[in-house]
């Protein structure tokens, strides 16, 4: 099972390759829309990029609730240790 | 007997079919992003990150829906070498022909001077490429020879100016191909289909009977959850694309053309990066100038390509329709 910081270290690469954000940048308490600059669109493509490096899925319902970096990365987990 | 013996003359042998020619009409007023920020609260630069849009068409009230699809027609028409009188069926694809009845590629049909078979048909913004299949199909098994297939919308006149989803994405054009008998195969296997459970995600807002008894005096307007879409649209599709080389028998590597409807630059964005489009193939991005014309948007952009020599007769673009009723078309044809 990967560690919390590995997680938000591949998810970080992810907002980078979509976003152009540096990976160092994103961090736990960051938000997406407030502090990095991450739109609704890009969020969706960083939600199916992380889906496919994670092999977990994230449903349109719960993307809403995933307002920072911290969020995303403790629903992957959670994901990741139901399946 | 005869009747024992009768094929009723259904024949046992298929021809090859092709696009002889294709045609556009540019709905005539520019709109600039300026020009409709201040209904949607929003800015310029916005709706280009969002969307990609710098301007798009929007027709004046002489620029109808048969008149723009007339004037497609018969550039495609010309652009075939095809007469009128050939014609034997025309395929008109619109959700926005507001006379439910008749046709309007009947009226356009007469217009261009034919009496062919004449018929409109609605899968919103994939609606050319279902035509396209269909004339393919009829010109392979004979039904016809020459098929008019026309993609067009008058969007403005559905669109809410105030709804920050959708303003600022939707216009007006026609576009038309000609399809007929070729010596070569010029159109791929179709591959197409529907998620009707989610026909919630783009479509007419209100049923014209709830206008009706509400006494509105406003059309209904067309409503879209853009990031449900988006994500649909990206990702499934880009899966449909490969699918649709995989039955044609190519790879992405052998495609000069890409042309994916123009929803929105950000989905064209995604779609090719998600296939791993190579770098040599063209990709449509009409977008940019003319907004989402739904079922007149791949012709558009495939005709602007060619017009600008940026496809060349005989190269193989993959097309790739997606809209409302989650439906969807896709096929690989040769550019004429």
């Amino acid at each position: 099972m990967a560690s919390t910081e590995e997680i938000r270290a591949e998810l970080a690469e992810i907002v980078n390759e979509v976003t152009g954000i540096p990976a160092e940048d994103v961090q736990l308490d960051k938000s997406f829309t407030d502090d990095l600059d991450v739109d609704s669109l890009s969020m969706v493509e960083v939600v199916v990029a992380a889906e496919e490096k994670f092999s977990v899925r994230i449903p349109d319902d719960a993307v809403k609730d995933l307002k920072t970096v911290g969020d995303a990365v403790s629903y992957i987990e959670k994901a990741q240790a139901a399946a | 007997m005869s009747e024992a013996t009768s094929d009723l003359g259904q024949g046992s042998t298929l021809r090859h079919s092709a696009v002889l020619g294709l045609g556009l009409h540019r709905a005539s007023r520019v709109v600039p992003n300026a020009e409709i920020v201040d209904a949607i609260d929003s800015s310029d630069e916005w709706i280009q990150q969002r969307s990609g849009i710098i301007e798009r068409r929007w027709a004046t009230p002489e620029e109808t829906v048969q008149a723009m699809s007339v004037s497609a027609a018969r550039e495609a028409l010309e652009d075939a070498g095809v007469l009128p009188g050939q014609v034997d069926c025309v395929i008109v694809a619109t959700v926005s022909h507001m006379m439910q009845t008749p046709a309007v590629a009947a009226a356009v049909a007469h217009e261009l001077g034919s009496n062919a078979a004449a018929f409109d048909i609605s899968a919103a913004c994939a609606g050319f490429c279902h035509g396209l299949a269909l004339a393919s199909d009829l010109v392979r098994a004979g039904s016809a020879t020459h098929v008019l297939v026309i993609g067009v919308e008058r969007l403005s006149d559905i669109t809410d100016p105030h709804d920050r989803g959708t303003a600022f994405i939707f216009a007006d054009g026609a576009g038309a191909a000609v399809v007929g008998p070729s010596d070569q195969p010029g159109i791929g296997p179709v591959v197409w289909g529907s998620d009707g459970e989610q026909y919630d995600l783009i479509r007419q807002k209100e049923d014209w009977r709830e206008v009706v008894a509400a006494g509105s005096t406003s059309m209904p307007h067309l409503v879209m959850q853009g990031n449900a879409v988006f994500r649909w649209a990206a990702y499934t599709m880009a899966k449909i694309a490969e699918e649709t080389l995989a039955r044609t028998g190519i790879s992405v590597d052998e495609l000069d053309v890409f042309v994916p409807h123009q929803a929105n630059m950000r989905i064209i964005d995604a779609m090719a990066r998600s296939m791993k489009l190579p770098e040599h193939v063209t990709v449509a991005r009409d977008i940019a100038h003319q907004g989402n014309a739904s079922a007149a948007s791949i012709p558009l952009a495939l005709r602007q390509l060619v017009l600008d020599g940026e496809a060349r007769s005989g190269d193989k673009a993959l097309l790739i329709a997606f809209g409302a009723g989650l439906s969807y078309a896709a096929q690989v044809i040769r550019v004429p």
